[in-house]
């Protein structure tokens, strides 16, 4: 899969290695700011109330 | 076994032996390859296993990736947040950031201590906490509401329902062990007689660390007014904190019960304990 990218990217071997390396960043990026964050809530490790958060 | 164009192209025949010009038939034949643009043909199968594989890999480095955005930069993250709001609040607040009285006088009594209006409004900083025990510049945001927007960047949570600083009952926060700042991470080396200090826009609320006690997560009458004791009238003002136990985990509650011990208003200063702590968040504002 990755090497069926790679090879499909344009350009030379320098060009493409950059792009790859935007690639990963930018997925890096959108998991960190946007799905981690999503993720979290349903992470119960993250509970410190007593009786749930609809309790006192 | 089939045998691919690559197996094919990379046998020498003694011809091409004979002829020592192995060499320059392989790179012909590379060359030959790329510019068609297409690699020896694997079997389905192989490629069926290469992809899953691939996507096997991928899902545990952002599995990893979760494991550090949580316990890394979820800290770094709310560290800012929290350090920005105890700037706000430090910017709004009006009066001494030096103990007024001189160092050695005896402690003045200033009588009841004055109890807020409740906040009703979840998001809300309207104090700071101060813990010298856990490091002389712990200083964290108190803000209202313990639902997940509140303790995943403003730290130190107040149950809406509980009393508030100074009040007599039970004024209760709840705070992350891990992640999210981390606010009561040493929640578990408190000493009794530890103070805990509580700032809001009336003064400094000291109260004073007496026990801890390990609970399971619906045990919510830890949150009543004496806590623990359903049928007492509460005389004297608690402080209760809650947090996951044990570290890294959340099966149980760690809740830290304080008792007030002084007041003093905002125009006598803070207590020297904390001074240079309230000092040095005015002074980044």
């Amino acid at each position: 899969m990755y090497g069926w990218i790679f090879r499909h990217l344009p350009g030379p071997l320098w060009f493409r290695i950059l792009t790859s390396v935007l690639f990963i960043a930018a997925a890096v990026l959108v998991l960190m700011q946007f799905v981690f964050p999503w993720l979290n809530q349903f992470n119960p490790l993250n509970d410190s109330t007593i009786g749930g958060t609809t309790q006192p | 076994m089939v045998r691919s164009p690559e197996h094919v192209d990379s046998a020498v025949g003694v011809d091409e032996l004979l002829s020592g010009n192995t060499a320059a038939r392989k790179r012909r034949a590379r060359n030959r390859r790329r510019a068609a643009g297409h690699r020896p043909r694997q079997g389905f199968f192989r490629t069926l296993v290469q992809g899953l594989g691939e996507l096997l890999i991928t899902a545990g480095v952002i599995l990893l990736l979760f494991v550090v955005w949580e316990l890394w930069w979820t800290n770094i993250d709310a560290n800012n947040a929290q350090q920005q709001a105890l700037t706000q609040f430090a910017d709004k607040f009006q009066g001494p950031t030096a103990p007024v009285a001189a160092p050695g006088s005896p402690p003045r009594n200033y009588g009841a201590p004055p109890v807020m209006a409740e906040v009703n409004a979840p998001g809300t900083v309207f104090g700071v906490v101060y813990v010298p025990r856990f490091g002389r510049n712990y200083s964290r945001p108190l803000v209202e509401g313990t639902a997940m927007e509140q303790l995943n960047t403003l730290g130190l949570g107040h149950y809406e329902a509980s009393a508030m600083p100074g009040g007599v009952g039970n004024f209760a926060v709840a705070g992350h062990r891990q992640t999210h700042g981390a606010v009561l991470d040493a929640i578990d080396t408190l000493v009794p007689g530890d103070r805990i200090y509580v700032q809001t826009n009336d003064g400094y609320y000291t109260y004073v660390f007496r026990n801890n006690q390990i609970v399971l997560p619906d045990r919510v009458d830890v949150l009543l007014p004496v806590p623990t004791r359903p049928d007492a009238k509460p005389t004297e003002r608690f402080l209760t904190m809650t947090s996951c136990n044990p570290r890294f985990g959340s099966s149980e509650r760690i809740i830290a019960y304080s008792v007030m011990d002084a007041w003093q208003p905002t125009s006598a200063g803070p207590p020297a304990a904390i001074a240079g702590q309230v000092a040095a968040n005015k002074s980044k504002g």
